[in-house]
């Protein structure tokens, strides 16, 4: 066994995950959170919408759910662990920080899928057709690895006071869901707006979705596929290499 | 022989104030090290760069053979850490807390779970195995972090002040388990305030102040360096006037403290002999009478409170 082998740390980052979800994700709060929340906005939007067709709201809406869910808990991590002083106790375990990142993002990963299936699933329910099965699954795992690099991205400040974290992150999370089609369909948008679009990863992921439920998108499949798999090796590279640089202000 | 640690010129800065200054030390193999020093003396910030929790902004510091800044797992596989403040994870069950150690080091389950019972045995917890580690009092948090730290049978062991404000009976099941341990093979590293713990269970210690290594040494030898007058206490059974024992023969100065009188001699035999006489002329009986050997408190207020 090399401790510090690949596949020796990536089983170290699993129990980092198992751990994060028994702690964090397994609450009762939490995981209501993580279903109502969509439901509710699902509710507003429907009451607010200028006869939006239902495809496009759950669309919308699970883009919307996937993201919230997958960058809800992660930010806060670091600075709830720094303050109960367990993060020390990692640092001091052999285990790379990068193994730790992946860890906390593997399970806000799995939130975030589990979550957002049950959105699907409301979809379905409510009579909307599955058109591109193949396409949504794969796509969902996709867009949840990279919006849980997001979520770790928000981590980064090397705060210890997770309220500090939280607004950030809100603050960062709602204007990224104005700019990427889910309430306004890009082919709407002004030119300015579509600028905006094309940096959010939120965009390919809710194009990717509305395609699989409608048929229709705005980008070609593959450029969006393409799109997402960069921002998630740039995200998960930008972390770690970020985070490694941080942590010992955390200490 | 490889020392097991092995530290050149480790320094931490904290903005302007220099937490740890350019010290070097070595721990052998085997051994008990003590480290002591004062409140903000610099031994927490030590330890934590020795574990690879913190870098040091210069110098360096070999674990177990391992540079801990440039192969931190290496050498974190084969330590154990109790750190300053508890930190199992609260919202973890006992059990849990020593089965998420068990896979950061990768010791496989079913040898993981073995470790973790005999611990839980040894540390008294067992029953409240399966209880969330919240709940636990100070003592038993204490015992928890001391078994996570052992679970994966390491060689050497990292304790920053493992008894701080335990009980004496909780103090004494850790020091002879560290005993025990270090009977086993396990070299130790600990960071104390309780000279009396130092003294008993250490065969080196270091003493730091203001972030520098002020004396290494047997504590035996640390007292000899000081050892310059002689102290004898003695206790009468009725009230005695301390004017009258001052000015007994061989006596330098009296000291009353409690019930007893602290009497620094140059001679002990002179100043004993004196002492006794005196008794017999005023017809007060001795009730009780030591020859204070110095602490390793005195031997350490003295290496610490000295001109900067
Ligand atoms: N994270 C930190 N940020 C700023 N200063 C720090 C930090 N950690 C330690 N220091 C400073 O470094 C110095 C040494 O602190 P350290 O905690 O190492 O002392 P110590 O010897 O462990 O003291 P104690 O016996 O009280 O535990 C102190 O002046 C402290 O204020
Ligand atoms: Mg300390």
């Amino acid at each position: 066994m090399n401790p510090a082998g690949y596949s020796e740390q990536m089983r170290r980052a699993w129990a980092i995950t198992r751990k994060d979800i028994r702690i964090y994700y397994l609450k009762g709060p939490v995981l209501i959170f993580g279903v109502f929340m969509p439901v509710f906005l699902f509710l507003a939007f429907l009451m607010g919408s200028r006869q939006l067709p239902l495809a496009f709201l759950i669309s919308g809406l699970v883009g919307m759910t996937l993201f919230f869910t997958a960058t809800a808990v992660s930010p806060a991590i670091f600075p709830w662990e720094g303050q109960a002083k367990t993060l020390e106790r990692l640092a001091s375990c052999p285990i790379t920080i990068e193994a730790v990142v992946l860890g906390d993002m593997m399970a806000s990963t799995i939130f975030g899928i589990i979550i957002t299936l049950v959105t699907v699933a409301i979809g379905l329910g409510l009579g909307l057709p599955l058109l591109h099965g193949i396409i949504l699954f794969p796509v969902i795992l996709l867009a949840a690895c990279c919006f849980s690099a997001i979520g770790m991205l928000l981590a980064v400040p090397p705060t210890n006071v997770p309220s500090n974290i939280m607004m950030l992150s809100s603050l960062l999370k709602f204007p990224l869901v104005f700019i990427s089609g889910i309430f306004v369909p890009l082919e709407q948008m002004p030119s300015w707006g579509l600028v905006l679009a094309f940096c959010s990863p939120l965009t390919y992921f809710t194009d990717l979705v509305r395609y699989s439920f409608t048929g229709a998108h705005y980008f070609p499949v593959l450029a969006d596929i393409a799109a997402l798999a960069i921002f998630t090796m740039a995200f998960t590279a930008g972390t770690m290499y970020l985070h490694k640089r941080t942590m010992p202000r955390r200490m | 022989m490889q020392d097991t640690i092995e530290v050149k010129n480790l320094t931490k800065k904290f903005g302007t104030t220099i937490a740890v200054d350019h010290i070097s030390f070595s721990v052998h193999e085997g051994e008990i090290f003590g480290f002591l020093g004062p409140n903000g003396a610099g031994k927490t910030t030590t330890t934590r760069m020795l574990t690879g929790v913190i870098p040091p902004d210069a110098g360096f510091a070999l674990v177990l053979g391992h540079d801990i800044c440039r192969s931190p797992v290496l050498a974190k596989q084969g330590f154990g850490v109790v750190p300053e403040t508890s930190n199992a994870y609260a919202d973890l069950t006992a059990w849990q807390n020593l089965m998420l150690m068990g896979d950061l080091y990768g010791l496989p389950r079913v040898r993981a779970a073995q470790r973790a019972s005999d611990l839980l045995a040894t540390m008294g917890l067992l029953e409240r195995k399966d209880q969330k580690v919240q709940g636990f009092s100070k003592g038993m948090k204490q015992r928890l972090i001391l078994a996570m730290a052992l679970l994966h049978e390491p060689g050497l062991l990292f304790l920053d002040e493992p008894t701080g404000g335990l009980d004496v009976q909780s103090t004494q099941m850790i020091l002879s388990m560290l005993r025990e341990l270090n009977r086993a093979g396990t070299t130790i590293f600990l960071t104390t305030h309780n000279m009396e713990e130092a003294n008993r269970l250490c065969h080196r210690v270091g003493i730091i102040r203001s972030g520098k290594m002020v004396a290494i040494d047997a504590p035996e030898r640390l007292k000899a360096a000081i050892d310059r007058v002689h102290r004898v206490e003695v206790s009468f059974d009725h009230e005695v006037p301390g004017d009258a024992l001052a000015g007994l023969a061989g006596v330098i100065s009296v000291n009353r403290t409690g019930d007893k009188w602290q009497i620094t001699a140059e001679d002990k035999d002179a100043a004993i002999r004196s002492l006794v006489t005196f008794g017999i002329q005023n017809g007060v009986a001795i009730v009780t009478l030591n020859t204070l050997a110095p602490s390793l408190d005195e031997a350490f207020l003295r290496l610490t409170q000295g001109e900067d």
